[in-house]
C-alpha cells in the first residue's frame, strides 16, 4: 500500500521538493533489519508511541491545569469532573507515565541480555541511558504538579538530597525550589520544565534512532550485522517490522486500556491514595515514597545511614550503567550464548526487583538488610564484569 | 521487491482494509481530545448573571459582564424614546428580520410593534449585547442628538470607535457603516423592579 501511495502524483510533487521518497526508502522500505528479531525488539517502537501519547495528553491537560499552588489541586479535580473527557486525559497521562517506564525497563533489559550495548553500539547505549535520565527528570517534575500530599513531600525529600552536596548544596536546593521550601515558585518552574523536557527527549530520541540506523539493530543471537547481511538474513524494515511493531503496539494498548478504563489507580501503584489529599506543608504522610518506577534508586539511597553517601551511591548506580559496554569483555555478544552471564544478569534483575520492593515499603531491619545486599550485588555485577564476562569464553586450545 | 508485494490482489485488499480501520481508529481517538477543548461543564453552567439596576439613573448606561462578554443596560428617558420613534436615519434592518441576528428570545420574536421598535421587554430599560457586530469592539454611548462630529441628523445612539459603525438608541445598526447587524438582544427577565437576570 505504501508503494501505491508513493506512485501518486501528489507524492511525486512533494518528493521532488523534499526528497521524502529517499527518506522512506533509506529508513523503511530498503532499510535492512535482522530476520530473527523476537518480540523483545518491539519495546522501542512502543516507547515512541507512549512518548507521543504523553505529549498529546499533556498538551491537552495543560489547557486546563493551573500551575499555581493555590489552584493546582482543584484544577486537577476540575479536569476530572467538569472538563469533557478530562478524566480520560488525566488517567491516560498518569498511566502513560508508568507505562513509559515499564516499556523502557523491558527495552533496557533486552539490551542488557542480548548485548545490544556492545561494539559498535556503545554510543547508542549511552544515548539511551541519557534518555532514561531525562525521563526520570520529567517524571519527577511532573509528579509535583497535582500538588497532592505525595507530590509535595516527594519533591521536598528529593530536593533536599541536593543539600548533601558539599559547598554548593544549599545554593542548589534554593535554586531548585525558588525559595526556602517547596512552594508556589517551585510548582511554577517544575511545570515549565515538565513541559520542556519531553521535547528535549524527542530530540534525544531522534539522535538515538540516528545512532541505531548507522550500526543497525542487534539480534537475539548476537550475530554481527555485517554477517547477517552477507548471509542474506535481513528483511526490509517495511513491511516486516512495521507490521510487527503495529501489532505489538496493539497488544500494548490492550493492557494500557485495561488500566485506563478499568483500574486507573492501579491498585494504588499508578495513582497513589495519598495524592488525592491536598498538599499540607505542616504534616508529612505516614510513608513518603516515589512511584514504583523510581523506587529501586530510592532503596539504594536509603541503604546508607549517611546522607552524602546515599546520594553519591544513588548517582553512581546510574553512572555506572553508562560504562557497561567497556566493562563487558566477553567474546560473545548475546546472552543466549553466554550461560554464566545470563544467570548473573537474571540475579541482577532480581536485585533490582528487590530494591524496588524495598523502596516501596518502610525500611524495617529486614528490608534494610535486603536493600543493602541488593545494592551490593547491583554494583558487584558491574564491577566484576570485566572478569566474570570472560567466564563464558571458550577455553584456549590445549589449556 | 516492493512491486511483488503490491501485485497480489488479496494483499492489497488486506493493506487497504487495515489502513481504513487504522484511519477510523485515529478519528475515534481524536474525538475525546477535540471534545475536551469544548467548554467544560462548569463553564456552561455559568449561563446567567443577576444584575442590580437600582442605582442606574435615567439616561445612564452601565456595562456588565455576562458569560465573560459585555452587556449594555441603558435606562432610557421618555425623551429618548420619543427620539427613537421620530428618528430619520436609514437603518439596515429596522424590523429585526436578519436571520443571523442571533438567538433572539421568544418575547422579542413574537413582540408587537412597540417591542420591536424599542427592542426591549420594558421600553425604559434597553438591554443588549455590547459587542459591535462588525469586529467585536464595545461601542460608546453618544446620546446627544445632532453633534458636530456625528452630523445634524444623528438621533443619539451608540458609536463604535474602531471602524465608525453607528447604532440608534434601540441598538439598530445604521446603513452605510461596516457593521452588518443590529446589536444582539439576548434572553433576560426582570426578577423585580431593581433586579434583572441576564441569560
Amino acid at each position: 500500500m505504501l508503494d501505491y501511495m508513493m506512485r501518486t502524483r501528489l507524492f511525486k510533487w512533494v518528493d521532488e521538493r523534499l526528497e521524502i521518497g529517499a527518506l522512506i526508502r533509506s529508513q523503511a522500505t530498503e532499510y535492512p533489519a535482522p530476520n530473527n528479531l523476537n518480540y523483545m525488539w518491539n519495546f522501542g517502537s512502543i516507547a515512541m508511541v507512549v512518548l507521543l501519547l504523553q505529549v498529546v495528553t499533556g498538551i491537552f491537560l495543560a489547557m486546563y491545569y493551573k500551575p499555581d499552588a493555590a489552584l493546582a489541586f482543584d484544577s486537577v479535580e476540575r479536569i476530572m469532573r467538569e472538563v469533557n473527557y478530562g478524566w480520560l486525559l488525566r488517567y491516560m497521562h498518569a498511566i502513560g507515565a508508568s507505562a513509559f517506564f515499564f516499556v523502557i525497563y523491558m527495552h533496557i533489559g533486552r539490551g542488557m541480555y542480548y548485548g545490544s550495548y556492545r561494539k559498535p553500539r556503545e554510543l547508542l547505549w549511552i544515548v539511551g541511558v541519557l534518555i532514561l535520565l531525562v525521563m526520570q527528570g520529567t517524571a519527577f517534575f511532573g509528579y509535583l504538579l497535582p500538588w497532592g500530599q505525595m507530590s509535595f513531600w516527594g519533591a521536598t525529600v528529593i530536593s533536599n538530597l541536593f543539600g548533601a552536596i558539599p559547598w554548593i548544596g544549599d545554593f542548589m536546593v534554593k535554586l531548585i525550589r525558588g525559595g526556602f521550601a517547596v512552594a508556589d515558585p517551585t510548582l511554577n518552574r517544575f511545570f515549565s520544565l515538565h513541559y520542556l523536557f519531553p521535547f528535549i527527549l524527542l530530540a534525544i530520541v531522534v539522535l538515538h534512532l540516528q545512532a541505531l540506523h548507522v550500526v543497525h539493530s542487534n539480534n537475539p543471537d548476537g550475530v554481527d550485522f555485517k554477517d547477517l547481511k552477507d548471509a542474506a538474513r535481513t528483511v526490509p524494515f517495511h513491511p516486516y517490522y512495521t507490521v510487527k511493531d503495529i501489532f505489538g503496539v496493539g497488544v500494548f494498548f490492550f493492557f494500557y486500556a485495561f488500566f485506563v478504563f478499568f483500574e486507573p489507580t492501579g491498585w494504588g501503584y499508578l495513582l497513589e491514595a495519598d495524592n488525592f489529599i491536598r498538599a499540607n506543608p505542616m504534616q508529612t504522610p505516614a510513608e513518603i515514597k516515589p512511584l514504583w518506577y523510581l523506587t529501586p534508586w530510592y532503596a539504594i539511597l536509603r541503604s546508607f545511614p549517611w546522607k552524602l553517601v546515599g546520594v553519591a551511591v544513588m548517582g553512581a548506580s546510574l553512572g555506572i550503567v553508562f560504562f557497561l559496554p567497556w566493562l563487558d569483555r566477553a567474546k560473545e555478544r548475546s546472552g543466549r550464548r553466554r550461560p554464566i552471564y545470563r544467570e548473573m544478569l537474571w540475579v541482577w534483575f532480581l536485585a533490582v526487583f528487590a530494591l524496588a520492593y524495598c523502596g516501596m515499603h518502610r525500611p524495617t531491619p529486614a528490608l534494610l538488610l535486603l536493600s543493602r545486599a541488593a545494592t551490593a550485588y547491583y554494583f558487584l555485577f558491574f564491577i566484576l564484569l570485566p572478569w566474570t564476562s570472560r567466564l563464558d569464553d571458550p577455553k584456549p586450545e590445549g589449556a | 521487491m516492493s512491486d511483488q508485494i503490491a501485485s497480489s490482489g488479496r494483499r492489497q485488499f488486506l493493506a487497504m482494509a487495515t489502513g481504513a480501520v487504522g484511519a477510523a481508529g485515529v478519528v475515534v481517538t481524536a474525538v475525546p481530545f477535540v471534545r475536551s477543548m469544548q467548554p467544560a461543564k462548569d463553564t456552561l453552567a455559568m449561563a446567567t448573571t443577576e444584575v442590580d439596576i437600582s442605582k442606574v439613573e435615567p439616561g445612564q448606561l452601565i456595562v456588565v459582564p455576562w458569560q465573560g462578554k459585555p452587556v449594555f443596560i441603558l435606562r432610557r428617558t421618555p425623551e429618548i424614546l420619543g427620539r427613537i420613534e421620530s428618528e430619520r436615519v436609514e437603518l439596515r434592518d429596522p424590523d429585526n428580520e436578519d436571520p443571523e441576528g442571533g438567538e433572539n428570545p421568544s418575547w422579542f420574536l413574537k413582540g408587537d410593534k412597540k417591542t420591536r421598535t424599542f427592542r426591549s421587554r420594558r421600553p425604559e430599560w434597553y438591554i443588549s449585547s455590547a459587542i459591535c457586530t462588525h469586529l467585536g469592539c464595545v461601542p460608546l454611548l453618544r446620546e446627544e442628538p445632532g453633534t458636530p462630529d456625528l452630523g445634524s441628523d444623528w438621533p443619539g445612539g451608540f458609536y463604535c470607535p474602531c471602524h465608525g459603525s453607528r447604532y440608534d438608541l434601540s441598538g439598530r445598526v445604521l446603513a452605510g457603516y461596516p457593521a452588518p447587524r443590529n446589536l444582539e438582544i439576548m434572553e433576560y427577565k426582570f426578577l423585580s423592579d431593581t433586579r434583572v437576570l441576564i441569560g
